[in-house]
């Protein structure tokens, strides 16, 4: 056991850090919306190889594992940086994966960009496609075919939502490309939404801890009955009780990655997991720091409102928990072979 | 980063099963649960004799050459079989004082014995009328001239004595217990944490009585009452009015952060084992309803979770830190959510979830209502949440001091 970062994921951690600090601060984040893309970041963060980071080095990536995009998505969870890294890291990667990969080399260099449709195609339209908005190539599954959607005239306009996200329903057109079919296409769609929930878990840790952060110093410098507002033993609880789960989403994050890069056999029920305490967690932070913040936390100008928005909004574009919890119990614990290795 | 964890007892594991197998009488466990006496001291005995209790301690102390490892196996492995050790992991936390603070002397007089298993140490430091803030201890302890006439020890410098009078209460094992550490007041005119001083007080002493508490779980605990207690000043661990120092050192160990061996949280995976038997009237099972299968997934997670702050805290450990947040955080998760949890799974069971031990088709034999029951006093002892919460709040937040200062 070691969980301190290599050298290497040290020095991934240092520089992203700096990096979204200086090129994602509140007032980018602001004037991305309602879209929720900044083009111009974009091709910097596509420019660093993030996106295609953990594609293996023979299929032209940079080799690196989740444990390492888990950084970069906590990071871009703290900034709230408005491009889709997570999706079209999840995208590229499943597209190298296969044997003839279609379309590979402009998502390699940062020219185009890939998306996933996390939920199977009803009629002929993928609803709600996360990135859907401003991606050239969309990854879907219909029925049991896996399909691969270029969209040469991306939608560009978002549809009004609660996270100002880049979200669109993609048509399935006629030309799109069948990638495989069958049980194997079904397990790899399944595969890389599990990717997805594993990296948006570890940026909702990112989130919550920004939100936690923005929390402490609002209460930290407002006073009411003569006193900060930080000294209320009732609000120093609670944070106290977020800044604790927060610990647990985080470490939980990078052992769900750590898993992953493992083959481990628990690494898809970890993922899940990982994804619906940090769900849990970024959510109940953001919106206990906005109420800390009075009436203020109210109004548009206090940046605690984007993290509110984005901690109920990221998650739930993968659909209702409820459903999730159930359907984690089956997976861990319908089949009594399962007991030992759960 | 890697998570891998390999067993460090693995090679132990064998050799602790057979000594457990060779040694542990059948009935103990049942016995401690009827008892509410959570030490066996025929068990302690053998550990004793075999140099598992002096295992990883100097032979000037009468430490034996057993492996550490082996002896933390073997305590896994009783634990496995339902036998608690408490007396003993209160004892350890007292040599382990002594051996910090204590005179040579003492060290020689209090760490042998207990490690051939003759003494066995309770703490004396919550009262009546104080729990959290230990610091307010009442019972006091007053110099007095010249050591009892009984010749309970040696004499010390001036030769003199202390009269100790008050109340403990929560005094878990003092039932077999030979000494109770004792928090008293020596100055009551100095602040509150600058007036306190340890004894090790015999149980055998003139004064001292004891009262059972029975308590939700099971446990039966103690309220311990000295009148008129004397010991020798060589009964004094520390120096006086430092007790909050020579205390501290003992805290770092009740927190669970001295050796903390890993904790497996299983409630998820009974539960489940236990409803996807379970027939409702249709035919079904429990955990074919999405209402039961949500709250079991639930409790999966939070495991997990509790099991990622497990390691964090024990990184830190290994790391040769002393993770005073973290063993918070982990202690906090774990008691708040356990109660979660084992609330829930009284729900899932339905109206089966009120059957007792003892109940004829209690599930899992009324293990769950049992937890239920024991699990209400995890959020208080050992660091209560408001502590943890507190020290979370100041420590890891930057929040300012709540509390009344010193």
């Amino acid at each position: 056991m070691n969980l301190d970062f290599t050298g290497e994921q040290q020095a991934l951690h240092d520089t992203l850090r700096e990096f979204f600090e200086k090129e994602s601060p509140p007032a980018v984040v602001r004037a991305a919306e309602p879209l929720g893309f900044d083009p111009a970041l974009w091709q910097q963060v596509a420019g660093l190889g993030l996106a295609a980071m953990a594609v293996p080095e023979e299929r032209g990536g940079g080799g690196a594992g989740f444990a390492e995009l888990a950084i970069a998505a906590e990071l871009l969870g703290q900034s709230l940086a408005p491009v889709p890294l997570i999706e079209a890291a999840v995208a590229t990667r499943l597209l190298a994966s296969l044997d003839d990969p279609p379309r590979l080399e402009p998502l390699l260099a940062g020219r185009q960009l890939a998306t996933l449709a996390l939920h199977p195609v009803t009629g002929d339209v993928a609803r709600l496609v996360p990135a859907g908005a401003v991606a050239d190539l969309v990854v879907l599954l219909r029925g049991d075919e896996l399909l691969l959607a270029g969209q040469p005239d991306k939608p560009m306009a978002a549809i009004p939502n609660l996270g100002a996200m880049p979200l669109a329903d993609c048509p399935v057109p006629d030309g799109a490309v069948l990638l495989a079919r069958g049980a194997a296409a079904v397990a790899a769609h399944r595969r890389a939404v599990r990717q997805w929930l594993l990296l948006t878990g570890a940026a909702l840790a990112g989130l919550a801890a920004r939100a936690l952060a923005i929390g402490v110093g609002y209460v930290l410098q407002r006073t009411a009955f003569g006193v900060l507002i930080g000294s209320f033993q009732t609000i120093q609880h609670r944070l106290a009780d977020n800044a604790t789960d927060i610990e647990g989403a985080r470490v939980l994050a990078y052992r769900a990655a750590w898993a992953h890069d493992a083959q481990r056999p628990d690494a898809a029920s970890l993922a899940m997991m990982s994804f619906l305490f940090a769900s849990e967690t970024a959510f109940k932070t953001a919106s206990e720091s906005l109420h800390f913040h009075g009436g203020y936390g109210y109004t548009l100008e206090y940046d605690i409102q984007l993290y509110f928005r984005r901690a109920k909004a990221w998650p739930l574009v993968a659909g209702d928990r409820r459903a999730a919890y159930a359907g984690l119990a089956h997976e861990l614990y319908a089949a009594p072979a399962h007991d030992e290795g759960a | 980063m890697d998570f891998w964890e390999s067993d460090d007892l693995a090679a132990h594991r064998d050799a602790a099963r057979a000594w457990a197998d060779a040694n542990v009488q059948p009935g103990w466990a049942a016995e401690q649960e009827r008892t509410g006496c959570h030490q066996t001291m025929e068990l302690h005995t053998r550990l004793a004799r075999d140099g598992i209790l002096g295992a990883g301690w100097a032979a000037e102390y009468g430490g034996s050459d057993v492996d550490p490892d082996f002896a933390r196996a073997v305590f896994d492995e009783l634990a496995r079989r339902g036998l608690h050790s408490d007396g003993w992991a209160t004892t350890i936390m007292v040599i382990r004082t002594i051996e910090h603070v204590g005179t040579d002397e003492q060290k020689r007089a209090y760490i042998p014995a207990a490690l051939r298993g003759e003494l066995l140490i309770a703490l004396g430091y919550s009262e009546p009328d104080s729990g959290s803030d230990v610091a307010s201890a009442r019972t006091m302890a007053v110099r007095v001239k010249r050591d009892s006439e009984e010749g309970m020890g040696r004499r010390a410098e001036g030769g003199a004595g202390w009269l100790i009078n008050g109340q403990k209460m929560f005094t878990s094992t003092a039932q077999l217990a030979s000494h109770v550490f004792v928090l008293a007041r020596t100055n009551p005119d100095a602040p509150k944490h600058n007036g306190l001083t340890l004894f090790l007080v015999p149980t055998s002493s003139a004064g001292y009585e004891l009262q059972p508490i029975h308590t939700l779980g099971g446990q039966v605990t103690n309220a311990t009452f000295y009148m008129d207690v004397r010991v020798p000043d060589s009964a004094r661990i520390g120096g006086v009015d430092t007790g909050w120092s020579v205390m501290k050192v003992a805290l770092v160990y009740e927190r669970g952060v001295g050796g903390a061996s890993s904790l497996e949280l299983t409630l998820a995976r009974d539960l489940a084992v236990w409803a996807r038997e379970a027939k409702r009237p249709d035919g079904t099972t429990v955990l074919d309803d999405p209402l039961a299968a949500e709250r079991i997934g639930r409790i999966a997670v939070d495991e997990a979770v509790f099991h990622a702050l497990d390691v964090q805290m024990r990184w830190q450990l290994q790391a040769g830190k002393l993770p005073q947040v973290e063993g918070s955080m982990r202690k906090l998760f774990w008691s708040e959510s356990a109660q979660r949890h084992y609330s829930d799974a009284l729900d899932i069971l339905g109206a089966a979830g009120v059957l007792a031990p003892g109940a004829a088709n209690a599930p899992a034999g009324g293990k769950f209502e049992h937890d239920f029951r024991a699990a209400v006093v995890t959020t208080v002892y050992g660091g209560a949440s408001e502590i943890l919460r507190e020290i979370i709040a100041e420590r890891h937040l930057g929040l300012p001091r709540n509390r009344p200062s010193r």
